[in-house]
């Protein structure tokens, strides 16, 4: 191996990772705050009434950021707990435990909002049809890693049979995307896709990629505070 | 200004959206916060 090579695995030492994971946590905190109060201040007062379902749409700037977020965040961990089987790399491990608890947060949001923005316009606060169902799964499969990872005392164990978990869960996140598609459900299609023009107000539009932007960053700052928890309480 | 916080009469399905999640951001802060002081990270 000559010095000319690029390293691929600088940063995959917890030790020299721990001090840029502190610098991007304060850099994405202070965005997740900025984009969050823009967010906000266009979702609730420059948004126009929706005409159908008048001020209760205005749930939609929390529930769908959350929503793609608690899929979002289940992908990165399978893809961190895979590299981590693949390579046996210690701080891939670490990632997908500390992006686990806020993956699960964010899911249990989006069932929370749902379920408040489901009795005024469906008129039922849960349904089990398959897009809700699935989510649900979703959580349990955010509860099912966590137990598993911190009931296993020895560590590389606990992290082996929780990164299986989490890759096997990943079926589940295509079911959740296509199931508005491939059952007949309560739940609506998606507003926003990759293949067709959005079907929404441009205000409406903007307060919602806001808010899932100012989540996203919300989600790295916590996990990048979080993974250096891991790597001090690791190193005992 | 009560006209926005009654959201259309549906200030409960709104704000109780919105008070919840970010009542859980700020408790998952708080919480590791706490475990970021007693790691020393």
């Amino acid at each position: 191996m000559t010095t000319q090579e690029i390293r691929w695995f600088w940063y995959a030492s917890p030790q020299t990772f721990f001090p840029l994971a502190g610098s991007i946590a304060r850099v994405a905190g202070v965005l997740a705050a900025v984009l969050a109060v823009a967010g906000l201040y266009i979702g609730l007062l420059v948004a126009p009434t929706d005409a159908q379902q008048g001020e209760a749409y205005r749930i939609i700037f929390i529930h769908v950021p959350a929503a793609w977020m608690s899929m979002f965040i289940y992908v990165v961990m399978a893809f961190w707990s895979a590299i981590g089987l693949a390579m046996n790399t210690r701080l891939s491990a670490m990632m997908a435990r500390a992006l686990a608890p806020t993956g699960a947060l964010f899911t249990f949001i989006a069932l929370w909002t749902g379920s408040l923005w489901g009795r005024p316009t469906w008129g039922t606060w849960w349904v089990w049809d398959a897009r809700l169902t699935s989510e649900l799964i979703l959580l349990f499969l955010y509860f099912g890693f966590m137990a598993l990872t911190a009931s296993i005392d020895d560590r590389r164990r606990a992290d082996r049979a929780g990164a299986l978990l989490a890759i096997v869960g990943v079926v589940n996140i295509p079911i959740i995307y296509y199931s508005v598609q491939w059952w007949n459900t309560l739940h609506q299609g998606a507003s926003v896709s990759f293949t067709k023009a959005p079907s929404m107000a441009a205000a409406m539009l903007t307060g919602m990629l806001l808010m899932a932007l100012a989540f996203w960053m919300y989600s790295i700052a916590v996990a990048m505070v979080r993974v250096r928890c891991e790597i001090v309480e690791e190193g005992r | 200004m009560s006209e926005f916080f009654a959201m259309g009469g549906y200030a409960f399905y709104v704000w109780g959206s919105y008070g919840v999640t970010f009542a859980l951001l700020a408790l998952e802060v708080v919480f590791l916060l706490k475990r970021k002081r007693e790691a020393k990270a």
